[in-house]
């Protein structure tokens, strides 16, 4: 047991939990200021997969990581878009539009996949990482938080400024109020079907932004169905959340570290199915559930399209 | 308290009496139907021809192999059994507004469950007993499955949707991790379940290689449509559905019925699985997870939960998934385009149902 709790091991599971947490972290943040919003957007995954594959096309054909994540955003947002124009603006039901886009994204990345990379599968090169100075010196601790690319420690401080920006802007109550009771926002002036868009569309830049880091970063590379539910993962973040910022960074961690474990393992040759392991954070969060559940609270207009007037 | 307003309640136009209106009204539903389907293969034909392939001759091989092939119509009705038990078990759950997302882990635990007990018990018992037997441990297995998010949602209040994810999820492992540590086959070097044997499986209609558990499908969501529609139980689920604290108010055991449909949801899911293993595949194989339940979630709110019109909308998956499959491998496109096509198609009748909508209000008004 010596060698699987070496100081070396252990900053490396570590830094694999963070690489892994971070698609499910960015993911997370972008459906809870959809849910709070009231728009239940179960095509995240496909949001997801947008990002990862444009996002590595990007990065790709460029060479530069910082315009992959650029594009992966943008494949995010494109995606997000068809989802708010049907779902937001003409109300159609967003379960049927969410899975449908879902799955659509996923056949359509595969396929272009398939013509573009199936033959030659190439690979980015390994991301350069902002070391932290005296911090990433730490033992153990300092590899592993403190050797990330730069977006990483953006992201950690995007889970603030959306703390902020739920508590403390007109924009953060408004999108707690286009959830909570629409109505009400509406007779103060307020657009709701806009409130509603801009909150889809940031979840679809989010969730795009995720996507690329998975493949550029994570991966290094794009397969088909490369999200592997990392999405839907996202939903249940931000549902456990209850809507605070902070509880999705806690929750995607756990994700993270136990997917880590996963490969860890694997690894350290230890014979257990990866299935097996595979069930770890979903465990974890239905006891989370089964322990605390009843204090999860969603917007009351969750799921409801919003039509002035209506009854 | 005037249930018949409630949105759930069904009025389409299969329930309708009158002749001549009801002549029109399919017509309608038709032309609403078979409009959009061309509209969305005008579009995914778009796709095809953008990565170079003839959207033509793609179509005519899935038209061939999924409708007007002999053994492909053959395979078609056969690759709907499962499906149909998927959107009956679904119809349960949604007319009583419980969002069970989790029908795969369901799916593949019944199948798992069907795989690992018929072997053993044709040994024992008579094959249509044995048959039976596995049909019911299969429903129990994923009816237990679905126990934990029906009693958080029942008495804790906790979202089904999340849970049932959560369970789909550990379902999906759970099966792999059965297939190759528990039930696995010593035979093979695949890790799989024991094989059932053909004569064993599930009798074939006829002289055709369509299974019987065609019917058993749609007995399963023809009976569960009456149920919802002319029977108590049903009216009380639709309550339910509308409104939850009126339901409660009336007097109705909420927690006992949320229980009771989530039971016959996820019962109904385990069946699907164990009529596609029973019928057709005859063992699990280790990672099949051919994920029906996320095609057929938006196929059921498109028929507006009314069994009839499911039927249809699971004939037209079964088709473009038929048939998808042969055009992909004689075209040399993957098979992925199944999913885009199935996709456009989705979000453009959904797209058709809200113009025919607002154009109705709009004639009224």
């Amino acid at each position: 047991m010596t060698g699987l709790f070496s100081e070396v091991f252990l900053s490396a599971l570590l830094f694999g939990a963070v690489t892994a947490a971070l698609p499910l972290l960015l993911a997370g943040l972008g459906e809870q200021m959809s849910e709070k919003a009231g728009v239940l957007n179960i095509g995240i995954e496909g949001m997801m997969l947008a990002g990862a594959y444009l996002g590595f096309v990007g990065a790709f054909y460029s060479g530069s990581l910082w315009l992959g994540f650029l594009t992966g955003a943008a494949g995010g947002v494109a995606v997000a878009l068809i989802m708010a124009l049907l779902c937001v603006r003409i109300g159609l039901n967003q379960i049927v539009i969410g899975i449908a886009l879902t799955l659509g994204l996923e056949g359509l990345t595969a396929l272009l996949h398939h013509f573009q990379f199936s033959r030659s599968y190439p690979r980015l090169p390994a991301a350069d990482a902002t070391v932290i100075p005296l911090l990433s010196d730490i033992p153990v601790i300092g590899p592993a938080f403190f050797k990330h690319h730069l977006i990483v420690y953006l992201a950690v401080a995007l889970v603030f400024g959306m703390g902020y920006l739920y508590r403390r802007t007109q924009l953060g109550l408004n999108l707690q109020a286009a959830g909570d009771k629409p109505a009400a926002l509406d007779v103060a002036g307020i657009d709701v079907i806009k409130t509603r868009t801009i909150a889809v569309l940031t979840t679809g830049a989010l969730a795009g932004l995720g996507g690329a880091y998975l493949a550029n970063v994570g991966a290094g590379l794009f397969i088909p169905f490369i999200t592997n539910g990392a999405g839907f993962l996202g939903i249940v973040l931000a549902m456990l959340a209850r809507g605070r910022p902070v509880w999705v960074l806690f929750g995607a961690l756990l994700f993270g570290v136990c997917l880590s474990l996963t490969t860890a393992m694997q690894v350290a040759g230890i014979n257990i199915p990866t299935d097996v392991i595979q069930m770890l954070p979903f465990l974890a969060v239905m006891i989370m559930l089964v322990l605390f559940g009843r204090r999860a609270s969603l917007p009351a207009a969750l799921g409801i399209p919003y039509e002035r007037g209506a009854r | 308290m005037s249930i018949d307003t409630a949105p759930t309640v069904s009025a389409t136009a299969l329930d309708a009496t009158s002749g001549a209106a009801t002549r029109r009204d399919i017509l309608h539903r038709l032309l609403m139907t078979l409009g959009p389907i061309l509209a969305a293969l005008v579009i995914a034909g778009c796709i095809l021809l953008a990565v170079g392939v003839d959207p033509l001759a793609y179509y005519g091989y899935v038209l061939e192999k999924g409708l007007f092939s002999p053994l492909g119509i053959q395979q078609t009705l056969t690759r709907m059994a499962p499906l149909l038990f998927l959107a009956a078990g679904l119809i349960v759950a949604f007319r009583a507004g419980m969002w069970n997302l989790g029908g795969d882990g369901q799916f593949l635990l019944g199948a798992v469950t069907a795989a690992a007990s018929a072997p053993v018990f044709v040994q024992l018992m008579p094959a249509w007993l044995a048959l039976i037997c596995s049909f019911l441990i299969a429903a129990v297995v994923a009816m237990i499955w679905s126990l934990v998010p029906a009693l958080l949602r029942a008495y804790q209040g906790v979202n089904e949707i999340i849970t049932t994810l959560m369970m789909t999820f550990l379902g999906t492992s759970l099966a792999n991790v059965l297939v190759k540590l528990v039930f696995r086959d010593p035979g093979t070097t695949v890790p799989q379940t024991r094989t059932l044997p053909v004569e064993d499986r599930l009798p074939r209609l006829f002289d055709t290689t369509i299974t019987s558990g065609l019917l058993l499908g749609l007995a399963a969501i023809i009976i569960v449509h009456l149920v919802m529609t002319r029977t108590a139980f049903g009216l009380k689920l639709r309550i339910v559905g509308a409104n939850p604290r009126a339901a409660v108010h009336a007097g109705l055991g909420v927690p006992g019925l949320t229980i009771a449909v989530f039971a016959i949801s996820a019962g109904l899911a385990g069946l699907a699985g164990a009529v596609d293993i029973i019928g057709v595949q005859g063992n699990v194989r280790a990672d099949w997870n051919p994920a029906y339940g996320l095609a057929v979630i938006p196929a059921v709110f498109l028929a507006r939960m009314n069994g009839f019109a499911a039927i249809g909308f699971v004939f037209l998956l079964s088709v473009l998934s038929i048939g998808g499959e042969s055009a992909a491998r004689r075209l040399g496109v993957p098979n992925h385009f199944t999913l885009v096509l199935v996709s456009i198609v989705l979000i453009v009748l959904a797209l058709a149902e809200y113009i025919d909508h607002r154009y109705n209000q709009s004639r009224k008004a």
